[in-house]
């Protein structure tokens, strides 16, 4: 084993860990506003990649530009789970929205069983198959291309949080529901925009992984799992920590399947939630609770 | 419970008692697949429904208590009467293992859930590479010649496995009830309720916390065991799968978390409505894959949103069987 081989390896890890911490920062948001864990992340991402499939297959779309339709359907589909569904379980028992939760993930689990069958689909653009050679480097296209759009993606969220007053209305909801529904915020609006906003970042991230992994119904629960980690590892309700966390865990995946064994890559992700879980439960970046 | 819920019951357990002289083969397997969610859903409900710390890892249990036996078995020939002991010592290790660190560090709610989820995850894996125990190509009993009755060794007919996780699961419910009226149960059900209260009143709630857990995890290990005797064959990918953890708790949750019959009454819905479901889509001639998730989906969905806090609470209050405020 080179060194170039770890540096590669790394490097794509690094990558691919910035599309997971886009995925992770949906869940993030969520949860630091609207309290609720949403059980069925990741099998809204894999729908995300099933559309882009779909969209590339069909009509020939580029998945960077299948992201636009599916990020807006998304943030649709958000906002109205979280306004119909999800709503009238704010004030219930952690258990019950989880419950909730696990119900409509199995739902979306067996309806893309149900329409693609459990075979793995994926899709195959030029750039897919070329690389940038830097020095003795060499980094795939693809990953470059879908890590941009994440990093861009999370900054875009940076500052619509930052600047905008909806986004500001969105923080005060976070910080103090009470006060926010005091000072006369429409909190159930807020509530389901947020829900929206995550559900988009999913789609983004989805779009993107499409380009990195074949797709099969049942990447869901794993992808779920993923994103808890995620977020937990950089810290639950922390933006930059979600993508801080992405990169850890993508890192660490990759370097597990070169030393151990790809079947292995998971172990060490785990391994590193439950360090975090006991020597920082609050995550890397995030704040004592 | 009244004088009604008594004779009710005690009718329904003579019912469970004669079962196997009338039924068949496939309701005496469906019986006894639901015993063993009724009895696997118990142990959960005491760490969650009495104590209120929500575990989403409990196929942990089950998975190391069912290869601690049959590895056992099948690699010293030991039987599993010795082996359970195993099994339940290192679940309830474990189970400490998690619950120490978790509570020394203050982690509680969907933190410590997903503690509980890496730590199966984890397990599940590590399984994956153990090859004393076949790695992921799994591990098999000798499936026993179905006639004979081997007690020393668990082996014999359907209608021996059924009498065994009756007896299990009533041992279970007769636990769960002196549980609760116990003053472990009432400190418990304060620490559920309100944990600071319940520390400022002086109870050590680390201590009855990990009580709970060794309670639960040393149940979830038996039936661990009962699992590996039953089924004879073990993958790590479905036994620790977070799927097995998830169909653990949908019982007591469907059925109502904290009550006594909750986890029996959710275990015998949930079986009945997938197998259900599993008959009428035979019967229509749909073969679709996945499209009996879907309905299953559906009903935990409506059943969720419009019985929030389960079935038993509702059902029992409508037949009168408990007095009109404690549903519990």
């Amino acid at each position: 084993m080179t060194w170039d081989l770890v540096a590669n390896v790394l490097i794509a890890g690094l990558l691919t860990g910035m599309v997971y911490g886009l995925m992770a920062l949906g869940l993030s948001v969520i949860f630091g506003v609207v309290r609720v864990v949403n059980f069925a992340h990741g099998e809204m991402m894999t729908i995300a990649m099933y559309a882009a499939v779909i969209l590339f297959v069909g009509f020939r779309l580029d998945p960077f530009l299948a992201v636009l339709p599916v990020a807006a359907a998304f943030f649709v589909f958000g906002y109205w789970l979280q306004k119909g569904l999800i709503n009238p379980f704010i004030t219930r028992p952690e258990h019950s929205q989880f419950m909730l939760l696990v119900a409509v993930a199995i739902i979306m689990v067996n309806v893309l069983l149900m329409v693609f069958g459990p075979d793995a689909r994926n899709l195959q653009v030029d750039y897919q198959l070329e690389s940038f050679e830097i020095g003795r480097l060499l980094v795939d296209k693809a990953r470059v291309y879908a890590a941009g759009v994440a990093l861009l993606t999370a900054g875009a969220l940076f500052g619509f949080f930052r600047f905008t007053l909806t986004g500001k209305a969105i923080r005060a909801c976070a910080d103090n529901h009470l006060g926010a529904l005091v000072v006369g915020l429409n909190v159930k609006h807020l509530y389901a925009l947020t829900f929206g906003i995550g559900s988009a970042c999913v789609a983004v991230a989805g779009c993107m992984m499409v380009l990195l992994v074949d797709v099969t119904p049942n990447l869901g629960p794993a992808y779920t799992l993923l994103a808890f980690i995620t977020v937990i590892v950089g810290g639950m309700g922390s933006m930059p920590g979600a993508i801080v966390g992405g990169i850890l865990i993508g890192m660490s995946e990759a370097l597990a399947g070169l030393l151990i064994s790809p079947s292995a890559k998971s172990m060490f992700s785990f391994g590193l939630l439950i360090l975090v879980l006991l020597l920082r439960p609050q995550g890397l970046l995030g704040k004592k609770p | 419970m009244n004088r009604r819920a008594l004779v009710s019951l005690l009718i329904l357990g003579v019912a469970l008692l004669l079962l196997p002289l009338f039924a068949n083969s496939y309701l005496l397997s469906v019986a006894t697949l639901i015993l063993f969610f009724a009895f696997a859903g118990q142990a959960w409900n005491v760490m969650m429904g009495f104590c209120g710390q929500l575990s989403l890892g409990h196929s942990l249990y089950v998975g190391v208590g069912a290869y601690v036996a049959a590895g056992l078995f099948v690699h010293l020939g030991i039987g599993p009467w010795a082996g359970v002991w195993l099994a339940v010592a290192l679940c309830v290790a474990l189970g400490c293992t998690i619950g120490f660190l978790a509570f020394r560090f203050g982690i509680s709610g969907v933190y410590f859930a997903l503690l509980t989820i890496a730590f199966a995850e984890f397990t599940r894996i590590g399984f994956d590479h153990l090859q004393w125990t076949g790695g992921p190509g799994g591990l098999f009993l000798k499936v026993a010649q179905r006639d004979t009755i081997d007690i020393a060794n668990f082996r014999g007919p359907p209608a021996m496995y059924y009498y065994a996780i009756l007896a299990l699961a009533a041992g279970a419910l007769a636990l769960c009830s002196w549980l609760l009226k116990s003053r472990a149960g009432f400190y418990w059900q304060a620490i559920r309720e309100n944990e600071e209260a319940a520390q400022a009143l002086g109870i050590n709630t680390f201590r009855w916390k990990m009580l709970a857990v060794a309670i639960s995890s040393a149940m979830t290990a038996v039936a661990g065991v009962f699992y590996a005797f039953y089924y004879n064959n073990l993958f790590p990918e479905q036994i620790f799968h977070i799927s097995r953890s998830i169909e653990i708790i949908l019982g007591p949750i469907i059925g109502g978390v904290g009550t006594l019959f909750g986890p029996i009454l959710g275990a015998v819905v949930l079986t009945v409505l997938a197998d259900g479901i599993t008959e009428l889509l035979a019967a229509v001639g749909v073969e679709v894959p996945g499209i009996k998730q879907v309905f299953y989906g559906i009903v935990l969905l409506m059943v969720i949103m419009f019985l929030p806090n389960g079935i038993w609470p509702t059902l029992a209050r409508k037949l009168g069987l408990v007095h009109a405020e404690g549903g519990k």
